[in-house]
């Protein structure tokens, strides 16, 4: 099973080159040795690689991350812990969180994405909260070739496999397919929870005296060095050889551990709980103990194992799945490993607290481990690498398509819809439970998820968004206009943004270009969320995303929460358009820009030009006219994105089953994806009502058309494209599926 | 108040939208843990949803082995109402209450749809008092709904109008011979209200409920 990089056995003595195979660098282990004023044990060195590790460290990306607004009134736990949390009213709050699995996903696309899915599940309940949804935001290479179809359909099981399984639906997310992304997909998932104000638990250890009871499924040889050799490092040839780093998920193990764990907090049976995630044991047990400013002693032949003649060093970094640290009062130990055994889950008492500030292993009868704790997580190192703006932008702002003459408005619109990441998602999210809990206003194939906050009058709205494509050429436009778009996008349900995070993915940060691609992305997605007063509540950053020296698009993914005060029912939906109902398009007159656009780069295949950036004063206008248009119960409310006010215009068609004919000046209004624009559907009689909000809020709007009719009708000046409304669906029904064949 | 018991079984998930459905239809639904033998003081009993034991080994074939299972065998027996919803119905063949089994649907992925079904016989406690031929829309949730009947003799009570996992006789819900256990596919407490897609579902939870009660 164990792979020559993680091969641990006694090897000539080389103990510098275990350190490099581990994944430290020379200066790296240098600094263990200053710290601990002797040649750390190989135990120690496995417990510093995995936790110095880019992927749990954020060693390169921290000193940048210090600048995102993190606070607001109704933030009660900001990053730094598993997940944020926020208060959404009447002694409810969410817990928020977004975490990548690229790597595994790249290796071994089933079981990376689903071990993905338990990962992030289990930052949620850590923190006390029940996992009620689940979304998914995915990249890949293009499907024409055989190994990214693999490669998506191994990554859509697996979630299905396990979401389903663990009895936590995937009500949403979004997809988007380019080259950059053929040698390393991207597989983030995101996870809400939801939990009473008095049930909150913290991942700390307690006082020492405090007894760590590891709970769940047993320990294993799979994923050792996960978080340092696949998460943190580059792609090659030989990276298929590293499959047995990726770990194995058994979603039902989880479910009996969600369970367990939540009847602990019910019965108030633990003082803190770390899940074991990436570097497994080795961060359950300091973590805890560093945030309380303690000590642990552990031993690991407590430890319940899957196989015998575990090593130690095995034992502390094996990332095997379904697993939770429980820090628990001694009085209450036995009470603890009752609820275990109800749910069928094995317990082990493995370790204390105590008053020292070392974290003390010991294994077979000797002391493997003995090292202060904060050395292994808030001394870790901190890098200010080099960065600076890449020689190739200007070359890319420059890179414009002349258009002599329109375009076919009819022909580009069909190609819109034929492409997989535009048509219609039902292939995937039919595979996935998106129903259970009976939560579900408005699921998958909208703008934004709705959710009832069960028990009271209130819905949450959440949405993901990315654009590598657009963050490409501008990354700090780019990453402002996703938090605008997101913001858009849970209005157009009628929530009020309330908090953010994200999932940063990007190239080798050891480049100048790609820091400054993150550098930038943080500051706009900084902006924006200043202008929009949204605090960031957590994140999580992957780098390395590069195979051969190809680094993939800068592509952050923006998970937001937005909250409905009073869930409207019906809310406004992309199926409510009636025949005689009119068309408006709300939003930003500015002139229009192609630059980034789903319309060149199908079209034309090209990607060039610079962006339109954001606008704090009409982002803002936006997004209170749309969620005030829905407290009005306007039927349709569809955010203007990828592909435009044209391809927005036709969902709406397909998703009611009616035509419309609608009015244009410039086709290139039809095909923008500018900012802050969305299309609005109502009936005759709520003209005044459009009317009087738009001019109250100050955001400009225009009739544009009429729903009726058997097409979708762009008439400009008397000149007519018209798609037929059955060939429309048709093409963006199949348009996934039919990609998928062969 | 009518008391129906919700079986829970370690990896059983639909156990609460069970409930809070029979709930809001006015039932007394009281989650019952898969140990517990002894259903006495119930007027019927559901196992819902969800994926009892992980599904190992193969769908419901752990979960016949439950001790609840005696439970509900006895109220079979007894002519009281028992529904199996999704898992719930797989275990039911399972444990022999009903005929058939399942295999993975015919387009071997995970189906999660809304989906159009017909009353094909009113002599059931789900469908009690239905007219024949009666349109229903229902949620299917399922990798294993694929039902075989083999050369048993079933009483198919619903029908896919469109049979998209491929089930013999097009049978989204199969009740014993004497009517009173019944077991579906598709969830009737996911159609529960109209802001969830329909409201079916509490026509046919309704028809258990009266049963429980008489």
């Amino acid at each position: 099973m164990r792979t020559e990089e993680v091969d641990l056995e006694p090897d000539e003595g080389e103990v510098l080159t275990l350190h490099a195979r581990l994944g430290l660098t020379d200066d790296e282990y240098q600094q263990i040795l200053h710290r601990l004023g002797r040649e750390p044990s190989r135990s120690e060195l496995a417990m510093y690689s995995v936790m110095w590790s880019e992927h749990c460290s954020y060693k390169s990306s921290r000193v940048h991350l210090r600048r995102f607004p993190t606070e607001a009134p109704w933030v009660v736990v900001g990053p730094g812990e598993n997940a944020g949390v926020v208060d959404v009213g009447e002694g409810w709050l969410a817990a928020l969180r977004i975490e990548s699995h690229n790597h595994p996903s790249f290796v071994e696309p089933h079981e990376g994405a689903a071990t993905g899915v338990g990962g992030i599940i289990r930052d949620i309940f850590t923190m006390g909260a029940r996992p009620i949804a689940l979304w998914d935001s995915l990249r890949f290479g293009p499907l024409d070739q055989p190994r990214n179809r693999y490669l998506f359909a191994g990554v859509v099981s697996g979630i299905a496999a396990y979401g389903n399984a663990v009895g936590v639906p995937t009500v949403g997310g979004e997809l988007a397919f380019a080259e950059h992304y053929s040698d390393n997909p991207l597989v983030n998932v995101m996870c809400l929870g939801l939990l009473r104000a008095e049930d909150l638990v913290l991942a700390t250890s307690g006082p020492p005296g405090t007894i760590a009871v590891l709970l769940g499924a047993p320990t294993g040889r799979d994923g050792i060095g996960g978080a340092s050799i696949l998460a943190s490092a580059s792609f090659d040839e030989t990276s298929l050889e590293k499959r047995p780093s990726v770990q194995v998920g058994d979603p039902f193990a989880e479910k009996k551990l969600i369970e367990a764990c939540l009847e602990l907090y019910r019965r108030k049976l633990v003082v803190g709980v770390q899940d074991l995630g990436a570097a497994g044991l080795s961060c359950a047990i300091s973590e805890p103990v560093s945030r309380s400013g303690h000590g642990i002693t552990v031993d690991l032949d407590l430890v319940h194992t899957r196989e015998p003649e575990m090593t130690a060093p095995e034992l502390l970094m094996s990332e095997s799945q379904e697993r939770m640290m429980a820090f628990v009062h001694p009085d209450r130990v036995d009470e603890v490993i009752e609820v275990a055994r109800r749910w069928e889950t094995e317990a082990s008492v493995v370790g204390e607290v105590t008053s020292s500030e070392n974290v003390v292993v010991s294994h077979a009868g000797e002391i493997v481990v003995d090292i202060p704790a904060q050395s292994l997580t808030t001394e870790a190192p901190r890098y200010q690498r080099p960065l600076g703006e890449p020689g190739w932008m200007e070359d890319l702002w420059s890179n414009t398509i002349k258009f002599v003459a329109q375009p076919a408005i009819a022909t580009g619109l069909l190609q819109l819809l034929a492409e997989p990441e535009l048509g219609s998602k039902a292939w995937i999210y039919e595979q996935y439970d998106h129903m259970l809990f009976l939560n579900t206003v408005v699921g998958p194939g909208h703008d934004a998820t709705l959710l009832r906050l069960k028990g009271t009058d209130r819905g949450l709205a959440l949405s993901t968004d990315g654009n590598g494509r657009v963050c490409y050429l501008d990354p700090r436009r780019g990453a402002a206009r996703l938090v605008w778009e997101a913001a858009l996008n849970v209005a157009m349900v009628g929530a009020e943004p309330l908090a953010v995070v994200d999932n940063l993915n990007f190239g080798n940060p050891e480049k100048p270009e790609v820091m400054w691609q993150f550098r930038e992305t943080v500051e706009g997605i900084s902006e924006a969320c200043e202008a929009l007063g949204v605090p960031v509540v957590g994140g999580n950053v992957s780098f390395y995303n590069e195979t051969d020296g190809l680094d993939i698009y800068p592509s952050p993914v923006i998970g937001m929460l937005g909250l409905v005060e009073e869930l409207l029912l019906p809310p406004p939906r992309l199926d409510r358009a009636e025949p005689e109902m009119a068309v408006y398009l709300v939003g930003n007159e500015w002139a229009p820009n192609l630059a980034g656009s789903a319309f060149e780069k199908v079209t034309f295949g090209h990607v060039g030009g610079r962006p339109t950036g954001p606008d704090r004063a009409m982002g803002r206008a936006a997004v209170t006219a749309a969620r005030r248009l829905a407290e009005a119960g306007i039927p349709v409310l569809h955010d203007v994105s990828m592909g435009g006010s044209g391809l927005a215009l036709a969902e709406i068609c397909i998703a009611s089953g009616v035509g419309a004919s609608v009015a244009y000046s410039d086709w290139r209004f039809l095909f923008s994806e500018d900012p802050h624009r969305f299309l609005a559907v109502a009936p005759a009689v709520a003209d005044d009502t459009i009317t009087a909000l738009c001019s109250e809020v100050g955001v400009p709007f225009l009739r544009i058309g009429t729903m009726g009719g058997d097409a979708i009708v762009f008439d400009r000046g008397g000149v007519r494209a018209a798609v037929d409304l059955t060939l429309a669906t048709e093409t963006w029904r199949k348009a996934l599926p039919e990609h998928l064949r062969n | 108040m009518t008391k129906v018991a919700v079986i829970l079984f370690p990896g059983t998930n639909c156990e609460l939208d069970t409930v809070e459905a029979l709930g809001n239809l006015g039932a007394d639904a009281q989650i019952v843990w898969h140990s517990d033998s002894d259903l006495a003081g119930f007027d019927g009993v559901v196992l819902p949803g969800g994926f009892a034991h992980g599904d190992y080994l193969r769908t419901g074939a752990i979960a016949r082995l439950s001790p609840v299972m005696k439970g509900v065998a006895s109220m079979a027996e007894a002519g009281r109402p028992v529904l199996g919803i999704c898992n719930g119905f797989q275990i039911l063949c399972e444990a022999g209450l009903l005929p058939g089994g399942f295999i993975a649907n015919r387009g071997l992925s995970f189906l999660c749809k809304w989906v159009d079904l017909e009353v094909a016989d009113q002599g059931s406690i789900l469908t009690a008092g239905m007219q024949r031929g009666t349109h229903l829309r229902l949620p299917l949730n399922s990798y294993e709904g694929n039902f075989v009947a083999g050369s048993r003799e079933v009483r198919v009570v619903l029908t896919y109008r469109d049979n998209l996992n491929g089930s013999e006789h097009a049978a989204a819900a199969v009740a014993n011979e004497a009517g009173n256990v019944v077991g579906v596919m598709p969830h009737p407490e996911r159609a529960s209200a109209d802001w969830l897609g329909s409201a079916d579902g509490n026509l046919l939870l309704g028809s258990f409920l009266q049963a429980a009660a008489a």
